[in-house]
């Protein structure tokens, strides 16, 4: 077993790290690279690496053109400091850096769920996760490290929904930076579950469900790295779509982990689901990884008739009442004409471990651009997980272990993503859990990170795939919701809102509201 | 024992596009009001996202050609980390396994070759001012720069002296130059130089970096000044330090930066943000096709001296200049080895209109005494006017003799020579 460095990582990863943390941060680095070494029992050698998912045959690239660029002003504007026109950082020749330690300060509450960040627009109807960047309105990611942060900016998203009249009503709680399945990560407060205050939302778009489900708003973005649509949308009764990879547009939404980040929607049924999805199922020039051509030729896909459930998805490690609904949700599809089939996916099981190398790898790039120098505050405002996971990243993508670790994953997701195409010659699409387990209560996984990693279990192996994915409610246990996704092939999201809409014509568990 | 000098180099140029690597903002970034070219994408705001300009990646492509090197069919972008405040990302966006070319040469005068490893794609960084304001040192940041394009070459460790090295980077930026893809103005910084500098034997292997050297002199001195340091530590049976060094150009001499024993992690991995390039043959090919003749071909076709071809097809619009005005040159009685000698030594300044400095080149320098005599012979009248006083009638002589040279005449120096006519002792009128 490898064992970290924790002084040597935070150096890599130009994080100030506290005696304290440092000795909490050794403990938990090693279980979770205990937990990630079972990939070693995968033989991975004849396996080629999987970086991105991608249809992959055209370039897309920039013409040499001239655009109008920011001005001097909105370029300084987010700065901390700055002269003559200049951005203003301390000597980089000194030896001696100022290590700052964050002074935060504290926020309002705006809802009981503490769900909503900040208050747009009253007359608006959408509330934007706040990974998405809003033009002049605040947007955190839900992080210190952005507390006031405007950006000069706003997503293709938010762009593309405002332009169809779609207004921003709130931005919306989240776990920082996208790094949660609970909601409880936020560096602004937990949200809570408006079904029972007593229990998570589920996350990373924790606002984002909570919000539908109290009927603050109608429509809500969200972005679904492992489960951050899928796993709030079963546990606040919502539905919500977790596209293909490079199905929605990333430009403008801050970047968790670059190769799996996808931008999607929740809403309280599949039909306004579908409808408000077509406004933002667009390629963007502004984003390489976007891709249109795919999206044509697959238009036209042969509508749904085989069902497949994955046999490890249903064994050991799922609560019996999840497992029941799931079930359920079988018998009924079986019942009105489809046929349902028992798939296996023998690699899913090695998704969580592959999922934390690549995803930490990826965001602790993707927050090396927090430095306090041209917007936000300095690196020491990151939160406990950010820490955590940028520092895992680090250590995973660093010399000596990068073959062990990142390049292993990307065999492994090789693999997990070959096991679905081989699943796709039989089925149409694949029912599964979201989560092993029903809502749970607030505070009790959070000293326990793994567990925490564990819940993504159902999650990971679309995500690793870049498969889309549809999360809908499929019933109550205990009077909490509990919803389920289904999960067809690249650019089959047609055929997901089909079924969905099917099942919420024959159930009404998506129109329960909870006791506000 | 006898050392052998082992000298490879690592050369940047930034490429000639109009917009940057990664966004739409202007390149141009020398004396330029400070964070004037800017955009989410070049400052690493939060949500910003790359996407690469096609002309820069041609022109990588261009110069791997025009290197001899081979393109691959699939090329990758990748994230080179680390922390610095004028790297907004906190990585570059460079290529590390998998470079757009690789596996090229370039032959010397002595027909040695030089192997280039690879001629890879990456994107430039903001720039740093240093100041002390009220008793504080601080820097300060211009992002202006930030996503230039930027390629670098990088040789194989095949050069053995400094007039080597000297030589290669010439014919190499006189290549860059000639496929327009660069300027190659190392006083702008849009041509940057590293030497790899070693010697063999020796009892461990190291390799000493000299970076920021702004000239091809530079260069020289530096190569020498270290194979001289690094010989004397050899001779003794020491190592020199596996390091970076700066070049001080007032001493000519290296100094130490820093110590490279560790090796940087810079945590390389696939930018995510890019999917690989594919290029197919074809694809290659078009590139292929577009390259203009490289200098060495465009000497030979001059047909010149060997030396005067050099010297015209190293600056490419002196080479224009050469071609467009040769026809009319000739026309009026000049080589094209004079043309070429005129453009090369400055008498012919190319940034004005030419046609004019030609003629003014060309007119002869005297007139013929017949011409002069024949003007006189043939206008009694206006010359008897003349001896009466009527001085201004000069001009009206003066057309003559410009009308009997066809216009070739200096009109200075033609009333010049009338003058001494009319004055001297050659006067008849009848």
């Amino acid at each position: 077993m490898s064992q970290i460095n924790v002084k040597h990582v935070a150096k890599l990863a130009n994080l100030p790290v506290s005696p304290k943390e440092e000795a909490l941060f050794t403990e938990q680095f090693e279980q979770i690279i205990s937990y990630i070494d079972t990939l070693n029992k995968v033989d991975t050698s004849k396996v080629e690496p999987t970086y991105q998912t991608l249809d992959n045959q055209i370039n897309i690239l920039r013409v040499d053109k001239i655009e109008p660029s920011l001005t001097q002003k909105q370029a300084l504007s987010q700065a901390p400091k700055t002269l003559n026109g200049y951005f203003l950082t301390q000597d980089v020749f000194s030896s001696k850096k100022t290590i700052n330690s964050a002074i935060v300060k504290s926020r309002k509450k705006i809802d009981s769920s503490n769900a909503i960040l900040t208050k747009v627009d009253s007359k608006g109807t959408v509330g934007h996760k706040d990974l998405f960047c809003t033009k002049d309105i605040e947007t955190t990611a839900g992080s210190n490290v952005l507390a006031d942060f405007k950006p000069p900016y706003s997503a293709t998203v938010v762009k593309l929904l405002e332009e169809a009249g779609l207004k921003t009503k709130y931005k919306l709680n989240q776990d920082a930076w996208g790094h949660g399945s609970s909601g409880e990560n936020s560096d602004f407060g937990p949200t809570t579950n408006p079904y029972n205050s007593s229990k998570v939302p589920g996350g990373s778009s924790s606002g984002s469900g909570a919000a539908l489900a109290s009927g603050e708003i109608d429509l809500a973005t969200g972005t679904d790295t492992c489960g951050s649509i899928r796993m709030p949308s079963a546990y606040c009764n919502s539905t919500g779509i977790k596209p293909s990879y490079g199905a929605v547009s990333r430009y403008g939404v801050i970047a968790f982990a670059s190769s799996l980040d996808c931008p999607g929607l929740m809403a309280r049924s599949a039909t306004k689901l579908r409808k408000a999805f077509n406004l933002i199922y667009k390629a963007d020039q502004r984003d390489a990884t976007s891709q249109s051509q795919q999206r044509i030729s697959s238009a036209k896909t042969k509508p749904v008739k085989t069902i497949g459930l994955p046999k490890e998805f249903l064994a050991k490690g799922i609560n019996k009442s999840v497992k029941q609904l799931i079930l359920d949700a079988a018998d009924l599809f079986k019942k009105n004409g489809y046929k349902v089939v028992d798939i296996s996916l023998p690699h899913a099981e090695y998704g969580v471990a592959a999922y934390y190398i690549i995803a930490p790898t990826e965001t602790s790039s993707n927050l090396a651009r927090f430095d306090g120098v041209r917007f936000g505050n300095d690196r020491s405002y990151f939160g406990a997980e950010a820490k955590r996971r940028i520092m895992l990243g680090s250590f995973v993508s660093s010399s000596g272990y990068h073959a062990k670790y990142y390049d292993k994953a990307a065999r492994i997701r090789t693999l997990i993503a070959e096991d679905f195409s081989k699943a796709y010659q039989k089925v149409d699409a694949i029912l599964a859990p979201v989560t092993p387990i029903p809502p749970f209560d607030l505070g009790a996984k959070v000293d326990d990170p793994l567990q925490l990693y564990l819940m993504d279990i159902y999650t990971a192996p679309a995500s690793l795939s870049g498969l889309p994915s549809l999360a809908l409610p499929c019933g109550f246990i205990d009077d909490l919701p509990m919803g389920m996704q289904l999960i067809g092939p690249r650019w089959t999201e047609n055929n997901l809102f089909d079924l969905a809409e099917t099942y919420q014509q024959l159930t009404n568990w998506h129109q329960q509201k909870p006791k506000l | 024992m006898k050392l052998t000098p082992v000298i490879g180099m690592e050369i940047h140029a930034e490429l000639n596009t109009k917009s940057k690597m990664f966004c739409g903002c202007n390149a141009h970034h020398f004396r330029i009001k400070p964070n004037t070219h800017t955009c989410p994408v070049c400052l690493g705001l939060p949500g910003a996202l790359p996407v690469p300009n096609k002309l820069a990646i041609d022109f990588t492509i261009m110069t791997g050609l025009a290197l001899n090197c081979q393109i691959a069919n699939v090329s990758k972008f990748d994230r080179k980390h680390y922390f610095y405040p004028d790297l907004p990302k906190g990585y570059q966006i460079s290529q590390y396994d998998q470079p757009f070319c690789h596996h090229g040469y370039l032959t010397l005068s002595s027909d040695k070759k030089i192997n280039i490893t690879r001629v890879h794609q990456e994107e430039d960084t903001g720039k740093l001012i240093h100041k002390t304001i009220k008793g504080t040192k601080v820097s300060l940041v211009d992002f202006n720069r930030s996503g230039v394009p930027l390629m670098e070459i990088v040789t194989e460790p095949d050069i053995n002296s400094a007039k080597e090295a000297k030589e290669f980077l010439k014919s190499l930026r006189d290549i860059v130059r000639a496929l327009k893809v660069s300027s190659c103005d190392m006083e702008k910084g849009s041509m940057r130089l590293e030497a790899n500098i070693s010697l063999k034997p020796s009892p461990k292997p190291y390799k000493v970096e000299v970076k920021n050297l702004n000239s091809f002199r530079f260069v020289e001195q530096a190569i020498n000044f270290e194979l001289e340091r690094q010989t004397k530590l050899l001779e003794k049976g020491i190592t020199p330090k596996q390091e970076t060094r700066g070049f001080d150009s007032k001493t000519k001499t290296t100094f130490s930066q820093r110590s490279k024993e560790a090796a940087e992690d810079y945590r390389y991995f696939p930018e995510p943000d890019i999917p690989p390039i594919v290029l197919t043959d074809s694809e290659i090919d078009i590139i292929r096709r577009k390259l203009p003749k490289l200098p060495d071909q465009q000497v030979k076709d001059l047909n010149l001296p060997e030396n005067t071809a050099k010297l015209l097809v190293k600056k490419p619009q002196n080479l224009e200049t050469f071609k467009t005005n040769l026809a009319s040159a000739v026309k009026h009685g000049l080589t094209a080895e004079k043309l070429a000698n005129f453009i090369i030594n400055q008498k012919i300044d190319i940034s004005k209109p030419i046609k004019p400095q030609l003629l003014a080149l060309t007119r002869p320098n005297t007139i013929k005494d017949s011409v002069l005599k024949d003007v006189i012979k043939e206008n009694p009248d206006v010359v008897r006017k003349y001896q009466d006083g009527k001085t201004n009638v000069i001009g009206f002589l003066v057309g003559q003799v410009m009308k009997k040279t066809q216009g070739k005449a200096d009109p200075k120096l033609a009333q010049k020579s009338l003058l001494k006519h009319l004055q001297g002792p050659t006067l008849k009128v009848n």
